[in-house]
């Protein structure tokens, strides 16, 4: 396993800009279109734009739960403290073939290279966390950076949104307008009458209204939390950017309009089922599965997660099902 | 006026969405829909709609006035049709849910502390239900909420009423 934090990169390529980069055995590279990622038995392409989308999730995430697919090859698994990178490792034909290559790092090691590539690669006026129609195209050669843009803190409550000295709800005066497919979402905030002596802990605010004005698509954020369970409500348009393999159950409540789940086996990825999901439906991804949602027009969705460091030795060891309700 | 429309569901109108099976069985997902979970049910019944070991998300159809309840951590109250106002009041001697205990427990009585303050809250609106509080919603008109909380003495499984079994 690797130990010292070094970022290997190559001088800008002379034609395209890019910088390539080297990470253990795996080495990145990219042109106007596509990226290419080789390790000691393959290669593999991907759109430039499908790379930067799910590298900036993984990114933002700190690796995330379990294993972040950027498409059917290439991806990461968490061991939270170490991270493994791999291609083929959870797809079928590269692991019958043999083809398949995995390479343990630290997570603060690899993701120094992540964020190096990150930088390197999105062009000014590319966002990769905004939905594609309000973003600039990702292709073409080098062309300046978006810091502002693939830095975002994501947002951590410590107990709600809108609480004493939590993260504060979202107006246009703190950057955050309405976006347009929420427009008509009602920006009221709650009747609040407090007695005196009580104004921290009589608390509430408008939760559809502060995911009306998320300038990000995909990206769960925590916006209450009871203990290890967290709320992380998000803004969804056009597809995630990963293909989720997690490491326990988590849970979708769908809060307005509609979102479908491509699910896939998480060892395999073979199809086990589409998943429909409209206002007011809540289910459960079961924590052998992989799963990738649409969501046509910009939609709410609450995921719900238990961030317990002990569930995924217990999914894992088979002490714990992989399925949250037996009935 | 805007020209986009966001689908909120309502008791009055919701469209489930479903599972559409490849190889799979649609169990696996405990699929169900918290407004036909509420239109069936009791005002204030609090019915698990989704659990992770020991959290759960309840379900509560929201109509009149519910009884007081208190519990010994925080919890989140989602309204998710309606209107409901939250009120907000310290237990009296005797009256707390036990230290270090799971879930919402209903009072016998009203609460004998200091009230603490009230909440109005519409679709869309969350609102904290603090750890050590007793709460009692009111809704002049049926609604639904959900609370973010762990499973206690008042959680309801009725998974095999409510979840999807078939493909669609
Ligand atoms: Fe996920």
């Amino acid at each position: 396993m690797s130990s010292a934090i070094a970022v290997q990169a190559s001088e800008p390529d002379n034609y395209y800009g890019y910088r390539s980069f080297k990470k253990g055995k795996f080495e990145f590279s990219r042109d106007e279109y596509f990226v290419k990622v080789k390790w000691p038995k393959g290669s593999h392409l991907m759109p430039a734009d499908v790379f930067l989308r799910a590298l900036q999730r993984d990114v933002a995430w700190n690796f995330f739960y379990g294993t972040v697919n950027f498409d059917h090859v290439f991806g990461t698994l968490n061991h939270y403290g170490t991270v493994d990178m791999f291609a083929g490792r959870f797809n079928d034909a590269y692991r019958n073939a043999g083809l398949d290559y995995v390479e343990t790092f630290s997570s603060d090691d690899l993701m120094a290279t992540f964020k190096a590539v990150l930088d390197d690669w999105t062009n000014k006026g590319y966002d990769p966390f905004a939905a594609p129609e309000e973003t600039a195209n990702p292709y073409g050669r080098k062309n300046g950076s978006n810091v502002d843009a693939i830095s975002r803190q994501r947002v951590t409550a410590q107990r709600m949104v809108g609480c004493a000295g939590d993260t504060p709800v979202r107006t246009d005066a703190n950057g955050y307008p309405v976006n347009r497919h929420f427009a008509d979402v009602p920006q009221d905030q709650p009747e609040i009458h407090a007695e005196q002596g009580f104004e921290d802990e009589v608390r509430a605010f408008n939760l559809f209204g502060y995911l009306s004005r998320s300038d990000v698509t995909w990206n769960p954020s925590v916006c209450s939390v009871v203990r290890e369970s967290l709320y992380c409500p998000t803004s969804e348009e056009f597809i995630l950017p990963v293909e989720h393999g997690n490491d326990r159950v988590e849970w979708f409540l769908q809060m307005s309009d509609e979102i479908t789940w491509v699910v896939k086996d998480k060892e395999t990825g073979a199809p086990r089922a589409n998943v429909t999901m409209r206002a007011g439906d809540i289910a459960a991804m079961p924590a052998d599965i992989r799963h990738q949602g649409y969501s046509a027009k910009r939609s709410m969705l609450l995921v719900w997660e238990n961030n317990s460091g002990k569930i995924p030795e217990l999914i894992a060891s088979g002490k714990a099902p992989v399925t949250p309700v037996k009935f | 006026m805007p020209d986009v429309k966001t689908v909120f569901g309502s008791l009055a109108d919701y469209q489930k969405g479903g599972i559409q099976v490849i190889n799979d069985d649609p169990r696996n997902y405990v699929f169900s829909n918290v407004f036909e979970v509420a239109s069936k049910a009791r005002p204030y019944e609090r019915i698990a709609v989704g659990k992770n070991f020991e959290y759960v998300i309840e379900c509560l159809r929201a109509e009149g006035t519910s009884p007081w309840f208190t519990c010994d951590h925080d919890e989140f109250a989602l309204v998710m049709d309606g209107t409901v106002e939250v009120r907000l009041q310290k237990p009296g001697a005797g009256q707390a849910a036990p230290a270090g205990s799971d879930g919402a427990i209903q009072m016998k009585d009203a609460p004998g502390g200091p009230r603490m303050g009230r909440m109005v809250c519409r679709r869309g609106h969350m609102a904290l239900l603090p750890k050590g509080a007793a709460y009692q919603f009111h809704a002049d008109a049926p609604g639904v909420i959900t609370i973010q909380t762990v499973h206690g003495p008042l959680t309801i499984e009725r998974w095999a009423e409510i979840c999807e079994t078939r493909s669609i």
